[in-house]
Order: C-alpha cells, then structure tokens, then sequence
C-alpha cells in the first residue's frame, strides 16, 4: 500500500471524474484539476468565489462549481478551458446545485425550496419545477439516467412526479399514501421506486415506473421508524434501517421482509468474528508483530493499532440517547452494500465506534469492527468486497472476507482522515483530512500474486 | 394416695395390737394375715379353743378345708393345719403378687395420665395458636382485598387518565395537523408571493451566462414535444417494465425449473424407495397395499403426462404436488413403522436389509471422502500453478491465499534469520581467534621490545653519544611507528608532555620524525622504559595492535585510528563484515 502526497483542499470537495481519470480538488475559489495516475495539474479554474459545492458532469467533460452564498454556479469544460458557463439564481437564492444525468442540464434548488430551475447549457433554456419537497431525499435519477423522480408538496399532501430526463417531460404525477414524505430512491434498474414517510411512522411504499402502487410495508407504529433506505445493487433486497436498532430486508418478488438483523450489545453469535481495534504505544518490542501489522509501514513515532479478534460474547460500548431530545442517536443511520451485493455494512447510531457486517447470502452476522473512535465514514470498494472505513484519526481501515487490516497515514503534521472515497477502478482511495487530502494506492501487485 | 393411706393403716393397727390384742382382733381381723409377726400375740394358752374356732371360721370363710371340727377330737389335725397354713401362704403370695402387679399397674396408668394430660395442654396450646394464626391470616386476607379494592380503583383511575390523555393527544394531533396544513398553506401563499415579486423584482435577475452552447451528449438534436415524443415515453418506459418483468420471469422460471427438478429427483427417490419395500410388506397389511396400489396407478398416470408438465402447469403442479404429499405421507409412516420396529426390538428382520444399506452407505462415504480429498488436493495444484504463472486470478482466492503467503514469508523470515545467527556465531568465534592472535602477537613484541631495548643499550653504551647522535639508530621506514608510539605514549604520561611540547602538538605523524628523528629516539628509549615500569595491559595491547599492523605493512594514520579503542573498532569490524554480507 503506498500514499501519494499531500495536497490542499477546502471544505472537502475532492471528487475523482467518472471515467476515473481525472481528479478535480477545490480550494479555496481555485478549482484544481490533476491527472490521477501522476497528480499533474491539467487545468486550474478560478471562481467567484469560495466553492461550496462542485460536481463531476456524467462524460468527465464538465465541472460544476456551487456558490451558495452568492446564489451562482459555474461550469468548467475540460476540453475547452477557455470556455465559460456562469448561472446566476438572482436574489431567489441558491440552495442545493445537481447536474442531470446527461450532463448537460444543472438543477438549481432554490432556497425554500420555492422551484427547482432547470437550465440548458445546449439551448440556454430555463424551465421550472414547482412545488418541491423539502426533505431528506427529495429528488433521485435512475441508474440508467432515463427518468427523475421528484418529490412534491401540493396541499398538504405528498405527491412524487416521474420525469424523462431526456425533455424533461413529465411521465406521470402520483399522490403517495404519506403522512410526510421523507425521501424516495429508485432501485438500481429502474423499475421500481422505493418512497419512505418520515420518522415519525414507519412505513415504506413501493411503486412501479408507471405509478402502480406495488406493495406497503410497516414494521410497527406508534414510534420513530425508518432512519434509512438502501437498495441492493442487484435490485433483489431493499434494506431499511430504524429506530429500533434494526434493519429490515425486503424481498424484491413479494415485498415482503426476508429476515431482520439487530444490533444486540452483546454479540453471542458464533459465527460472527469480533474484530476490536487495539492501541498501542510503539515502544513494546518488535518481536509480537502480528500478522496484519507487517503490512504497515514503520512509522515509529505514532500510536500503532491493530486488531485482534475477541472471543466471544462481547459486550459492545453502548451510549444511551437522550429521550428528550430531537433525532435521537439511536438507530441504524447508515446501511450500504458492497458492490456484488454479497455483504451489507450498517451502523448503529447508539454504537457509534461498531461497524457491522452481514453475509447478505447467509442472512446472518459476518463481522463486527470494532473501532477505538466514532466511525465517520466507510465505503465499498466499487470492484471487490472490501470495506474502507475512517474514524477521524491518523489511521485508514479495511476490511474484507480474509480479515481486518488498520493502516498508519504515512505523512507529517498528523493527517486526519475525516472521509474517504474510492477510486472507480478500486485500485486507489481518496482520503481526505479537514484541509488536505492524500491518496491511497492499493497493492495490486499483491493480488496478482 | 392410696399408698399412704395403707401404711398410716398399718401403723395405726400395730400400736393397737400392743394395746389390746382381742380389740384388736375383733376390730380388724383383715390385716391379720398380712402381718404374721404379730400372731405370737394372738394365740395364748388360755384361748386356744377361741382361737381355734376363729380360725377354723375364718378358714372355712376362705373356701379352705375346716382345720378342726368343733364336733371331733380336741386335737387338731396336724396335717389339715398345715396344708391350711400351705394354702394360706400360697393365698398370701398371691395376695402380694397381685398387689404387686396392681401397683406396677398403677403407675403406668398414672403415668399414662400425666402423659394424656401433658398431650392435651399441649394440643390445647396448638389450638389456641393455630386460632390466633386462623385469626391473623383472616386480618390479612382482610387486608390484602382492601389493598386489591384500592389497586383496583387506582387501575380505573389509571386506565381513565390514559383514556384521557390519549384523547387528549389525539385532540392534539388532530389540532396540530390543522395548524400544519394552515400553516403550510400559508407558508405556500407566502412562497407564490415571493416567487411573484422576485419575478416582478427587475434588477438581479435570474440568468445564464454561456460562452457557446454545446451539443447534448448523444450528438442528436431536441425534439419538439409533440404527441408523439410522449407516445414514444410511454412506449420506453413500458418496454423497461416488460424488459424487467421479462427478466424477472425468466429468473423465476430457471428457479422453478430447479425446484421440479429436484422434486422430481425427491419423488424419484421416494418411489424407489417405496417399491423397495414394497415385496417385503406385501403381505403386512392389505390396506397399505391397496393404498399403494392406488399411488402407484397415480403414478403410472403421472409419468405417462410427463411430457406435458410443461404445458399443462397447473394440472401437472397439482399432480405432482399431490403424488408428492401422498407418497411423503407414505414414507413418513414408513419410517415411523421402522421406528416403532426398531423400538419393539425387532431388529433379526429389518437387519438383513438395514446392516447391508449402511455398508454401502459407508464404503460410498469413503470413496466421497477419498474423492474430496483428491479434489483438494488437485485444486491445491492448480493453485499453486496458477501462482506461478502468476495469471490475474480472481481475487477472493488471492484474499484466501495472501493468508499462506504471509505464512511462507514468515517461514522464510525465520530461516533466514536461523541462517544470520549461525554466521553471527562465526564471526564471533573469528573475532575471538583474532584476539587472541593479537594478544599472542603483542607478547611476541613485548619481547621483541626487550630485545631491542637490550641491544640498544647495548649500542648506546658501547658508542659514545655524541659522535653517534646524528645518527640514527633506526632505519627511517620505522621512524612513523616511533612518533604514533611516543603520541600515545604522550597522551597518558604528562612528563612526555613537558619533555616533547613539539611532538605532541604535531598533528601529521609523518613530518615528524623527519625534523626531529634523535629526540624521538630518545623519548621513544625514555617511553620504553617507562612503558616498562608502568606496565599497564590495557596500553599493551593497544601497542600490540598497533605493531602486528604496523607490520602488516597498513599506514599509520589508519591503524591508529584502528587502535584508539579496540572495543569500537571490533564493533566496527562485525558491523562490516555484517554489512559484507
């Protein structure tokens, strides 16, 4: 495993282009755009002002870079560097700014929520979507880019209308059976539209591309419910995460749960393997290194860790929420699956330093990490079932079937890894700190061993 | 007492008999016989006739054979008075026994009495306490159903505050939602009032900036909405659904293709089994085998619509889901029959077939075994092979091999590390030989040195000092081993430093000796001499060093530094050898 570098950034915006060439960093007003294989600058763009937002078009060809303070956006070609593209919302305000999936179309929300401004950069054309919901995830683009599903507010009731992305015409307009609405997510063929209410009743609606109500699922009333919603890449499971410390998996014939994992504190399970991050200071004695701390690097002058397997049962650090406040820190807040759909990583808000991993084929507990800190951030690689994850501290972790392995960020000035992201190709990691950020190569001369 | 009472009695008549005996006599005749002392009194010689009627009166009263009859012979018949007095005896014998056992008898009933007696105090005792304890456990049911009467009023008064609150936080809700739905709706009027004035508004208006407009992505140009554009949407959107519908169906199908084939291979399986029985249980029981009879016609009947399983579904479904469950149900009561066999201990009938079917059953079992291993064993191969052609293999067998690699590395690790040691050991077995070749060889010197310093003195007392000073004694090659010596000789005896300033102070060992060569000698014989004296090892061996190299031909400047301490400079000497290899 090998580190780049260490390069500026601001405010976290770091993104890799999705042909996986190119990698466009923000600092600052400067947009920064390097050639991933040898981090050379290709092109620097100035804004006007400090980026709050910037995103990769879906051809890599364009960037667009969000000012919400200043309600503007800008847009970068990479061809053309001398080309410019400026959107200014006016006094409306600007809060949120998305490309379409074609790339050639930027989705403006502005602020309330009063529209969503649709702009061309073929035609120069503007168009207007009213009513939008504001809520956890209100707009969502299948897969395949075809269509957008969009959800409104008219009246006091919820409604979610389904647009072809191509001419932005509307598809079809649909009350949902909501309280209120919280979010909507497509399954990733498209097919079928998963819509969620909000806490405070659990209940998931599912329709189909023409509007049919499929199938409604409830687990249970009179609490807070669902946290969140994951589909599995394979469109077969739809996971969803509540307040009750449980994830529920639904089935994609039927609608209806297949089996539920929860988050007991004390892991009886036998075939689950416990892995507890240990630290320790670098002056015991060489000679105990164990297998997985060969691999990292002799960095000497930081506190090293390692894991080890606990035997079982163990008894996990729980924190008890408050009862009396908003959005308790209860409740699996974070499900993700790894890319063949094999694995389902979740976390537990009240186990906040616990990540869990489930064999999605076994329907049961594979492994459960725990971390000396709260986990920030883990994410699959997009190839191979792998988890990276980062705790906010010096250290990158990884996970897969064979075993655990927590690596030491090589670089000076203590490098803080706040939040990762995997290169498409799954041969590097992006780590970002709070002002720079490094990369991460995995050795892919190992594997082809 | 009736004890007491007898022996006042009998007190009471022995004084009276002193007193008078015929009183006495006539008073109480009964305790006569009981106190045969007192007769001496009673017979005299005067009342012999009295005495003799009274007793004769009183035996025949006893039921006894007269003693004397009044009409015959005063004289008494001897042995009628004694088989009298035998009687007599025998009577009072009896008399006291009986009094005896009437005693003993007496006080077990007493004590009989006090234990009836002791018994019923202490039954009363229970009595009364299990009455208070009646008493108290009534106070407490008491008690307890006041409690549960309170319990209960409170769970009323409980379940109508819950009722209450409920209704008051339904009421709630439903005010909440009103509020909600007014407030959004407010919150949409102030929302179109809003758009409306940032429309209105002139300056700052929204806009877009673009150098040149691209083209779209896919290099055709937008359409004009029409009905047919929306046609053709509909048409896509549907053609995804069908698409994934098709997909879906065609998953479920190869599933369900699976599934008949394994409950066919199921059916397969029981019906074989089943007609394996059959011959054994033909004559068991007639109404089995018109049951099976019935199965097997359905079956027959099955197999022949075979080919149309896949047309037909439904019917074919129902078929074989029915001749499935029939015939489950079959082996079921099969098997629950060879249980009950097994239990009734009838194992001499079914063994035959049951010992041969578990044979088999494990030779198959060994030769699975046998195979799996070879399968091992050959993927094992290949992976090695696979290794070693170090072809991209897919990842999961290289997450499952890193595993052995790292164990392999470790192994190797090991043996090298075995391999270090073992060359650590010569080394320092060479260093120790050389050591010790030093010390011999500085010993050899130390000797060689006495030579010299007696042949010097020799020289230096047969020449006379002045003519032969210009002249040194020692060749010029040697001069630079001379000064190296006197430096460290300087260096630890502060005497040299006064005699020698120049000396000393020279940094280059070599241009010294050519200024100065005889004072050098004279130091050097002075050192010498002292070196002698002060006889230290320590500087010994450092002199030894320096000579058994000097000799070996190394320049100065080298060795000395070689020499300034042995410690460093063996330190020096494993690390390269070390780093050598």
């Amino acid at each position: 495993m090998n580190f780049s570098e260490v390069f500026k950034q601001s405010n976290q915006l770091c993104k890799v282009s999705p042909d996986g060439k190119y990698l466009a960093t923000c600092v600052q007003y400067r947009l920064v755009v390097r050639d991933v294989s040898t981090l050379q600058i290709l092109q620097l763009y100035t804004c006007l002002d400090q980026i709050s937002h910037m995103d990769w078009a879906s051809d890599s060809l364009f960037i667009l870079c969000a000012m919400y303070k200043r309600g503007l956006v800008q847009v970068w070609s990479l061809e053309q560097p001398d080309w410019h593209c400026k959107i200014d919302e006016g006094s409306i305000g600007l809060l949120s700014s998305r490309w379409s999936p074609d790339g050639r179309h930027v989705l403006n929300t502005t602020e309330f929520h009063l529209r969503i401004t649709v702009w061309s950069l073929c035609t120069k054309a503007v168009s207007y979507i009213k009513y939008p919901k504001a809520c956890q995830k209100g707009i969502d683009f299948s897969r395949d880019g075809c269509y957008m599903a969009l959800a409104e507010r008219r009246d006091c009731k919820d409604y979610v209308s389904v647009f072809v992305c191509d001419d932005w015409h509307l598809l079809r307009h649909f009350e949902t059976e909501t309280q209120d609405l919280a979010g909507l997510e497509w399954s990733p063929n498209g097919c079928v539209l998963a819509v969620w209410d909000s806490c405070l009743e659990y209940k998931v609606l599912l329709y189909s591309l023409d509007g049919r109500l499929l199938s409604t699922y409830s687990a249970y009333e009179w609490s807070l419910g669902i946290k969140s919603v994951t589909w599995c890449p394979s469109s077969q499971f739809l996971a969803i995460g509540s307040y009750d410390e449980k994830v529920r998996i639904l089935n994609h014939i039927t609608w209806k749960k297949v089996t539920q994992f929860e988050h007991p504190a004390t892991i009886n399970n036998t075939k689950a393997v416990v892995y507890k991050e240990v630290e320790r200071r670098p002056a015991v004695g060489s000679d105990d290194l164990s297998l997985h701390n060969i691999t990292i690097g002799t960095t000497l002058f930081n506190t090293q860790s390692k894991y080890e397997i606990c035997p079982l049962p163990v008894q996990l650090p729980v924190v008890k929420p408050d009862p009396d406040r908003a959005n308790p820190k209860i409740g699996v807040s974070t499900l993700a699956f790894s890319s063949d759909s094999r694995y389902l990583a979740t976390k537990n808000d009240n186990m906040a330093s616990v990540v869990w991993v489930w064999d999605m084929q076994k329907m049961s507990l594979e492994a459960v990490l725990e971390q000396t800190s709260a986990v920030r951030c883990f994410q699959w690689d997009p190839q191979r079932p792998r988890l990276a994850l980062c705790t906010g501290n010096t250290k990158l972790y990884l996970w897969s079937p064979a075993g655990c392995v927590s690596v030491q960020v090589p670089t000076e000035g203590g490098f803080q890894v706040q939040s990762l992201n995997w290169h498409c190709s799954g041969d590097s990691l992006i780590l970002l700190g709070k002002e720079q950020l490094c990369l991460c190569y995995m050795d892919t001369d190992q594997e082809d061993k | 007492m009736p004890e007491s009472s007898l022996v006042k009695d009998i007190c009471s008549s022995s004084v009276e008999c002193r007193t008078s005996p015929l009183r006495q006599f006539s008073q109480s005749p009964l305790p006569l016989h009981r106190k045969p002392y007192m007769l001496s009194t009673f017979c005299t010689e005067n009342n012999v006739q009295e005495c003799l009627s009274h007793i004769s009166q009183e035996v025949s009263s006893l039921g006894l054979p007269p003693v004397w009859t009044e009409s015959g012979s005063s004289e008494m018949n001897v042995v009628a008075v004694l088989n009298c007095m035998y009687d007599l005896i025998q009577l009072h014998h009896r008399g006291l026994r009986t009094l005896e056992n009437m005693e003993v008898e007496q006080l077990k009933s007493s004590s009989n009495v006090n234990f009836l007696q002791l018994t019923s105090t202490r039954l009363k005792e229970q009595l009364e306490q299990s009455k208070r304890e009646n008493m108290g456990l009534l106070e407490r049911e008491r008690q307890l159903q006041l409690k549960v009467k309170s319990l209960q009023n409170c769970l009323k008064n409980e379940k109508e505050e819950v009722q209450k609150l409920q209704n008051i936080i339904s009421s709630r809700a439903s005010q909440y939602n009103h509020e909600m739905k007014r407030k959004e709706r407010e919150f949409n009027k102030l929302k179109e009032r809003l758009n409306q004035l940032l429309v209105d508004k002139k300056e700052k208006k929204q806009a877009i900036d673009v150098l040149n407009s691209i083209g779209r992505a896919d290099g055709k140009r937008s359409l004009w909405k029409t009905e047919k554009t929306e046609a053709k949407h509909e048409g896509e959107m549907y053609k995804t659904l069908l698409s994934d519908y098709d997909t879906r169906q065609r998953e479920l199908l190869l599933e369900n293709a699976e599934l008949k084939k394994v409950l066919q291979q199921m059916k397969k399986d029981i019906v074989s089994i089943l007609s394996s029985r059959k011959p054994l249980l033909k004559g068991d029981k007639h109404q089995d085998d018109g049951i099976q009879a019935d199965s097997e016609e359905e079956e027959e009947v099955f197999d022949s619509s075979k080919e149309r399983v896949e047309l037909y579904c439904v019917h074919a479904r129902e078929k074989l889901t029915n001749s499935i469950r029939l015939q489950w149900r079959r082996l079921k009561s099969h098997v629950e029959r060879l249980d009950s066999q097994a239990s009734l201990a009838q194992m001499g009938e079914s063994k035959n077939t049951d010992a041969v079917s578990r044979e088999t059953h494990e030779e198959e079992m060994d030769r699975l075994k046998l195979e799996i291993q070879q399968c091992k064993d050959f993927i094992q191969t290949q992976q090695q092979l696979l290794q070693q052609l170090s072809s991209p293999c897919d990842e999961e067998t290289v997450s499952l091999l890193s595993d052995c690699y790292m164990l392999q590395e470790k192994e190797r690790l090991r043996e090298e590390w075995k391999t270090l040691e073992e060359q650590r050991k010569i080394f320092e077995r060479e260093r120790k030989n050389f050591t010790e070749a030093a010390i011999r060889l500085s010993h050899e010197r130390k000797a060689f040195e006495e030579d010299r310093a007696t042949w010097l003195k020799h020289q230096f007392l047969n020449l006379s000092p002045f003519a032969d000073s210009k002249k040194p004694p020692m060749s010029k090659s040697k001069s630079a081993f001379l000064i190296s010596e006197t430096k460290v000789s300087a260096g630890s005896a502060p005497e040299n430093l006064t005699r020698c300033p120049s000396n000393t102070t020279s940094s280059t060992p070599r241009c010294v000796p050519l200024t100065s060569p005889s004072t050098a000698d004279l130091h050097r014989t002075l050192c010498l001499i002292q070196e002698n004296s002060s006889t230290k090892p320590k500087r010994k061996a450092e002199h030894a060093g320096e000579s058994s190299f000097f000799f070996n031909g190394n320049v100065p400047v080298q060795h000395k530094e070689w020499n300034d301490s042995e410690d460093h400079s063996r330190h020096t000497l494993t690390k390269e050898k070390n780093s050598s290899i």
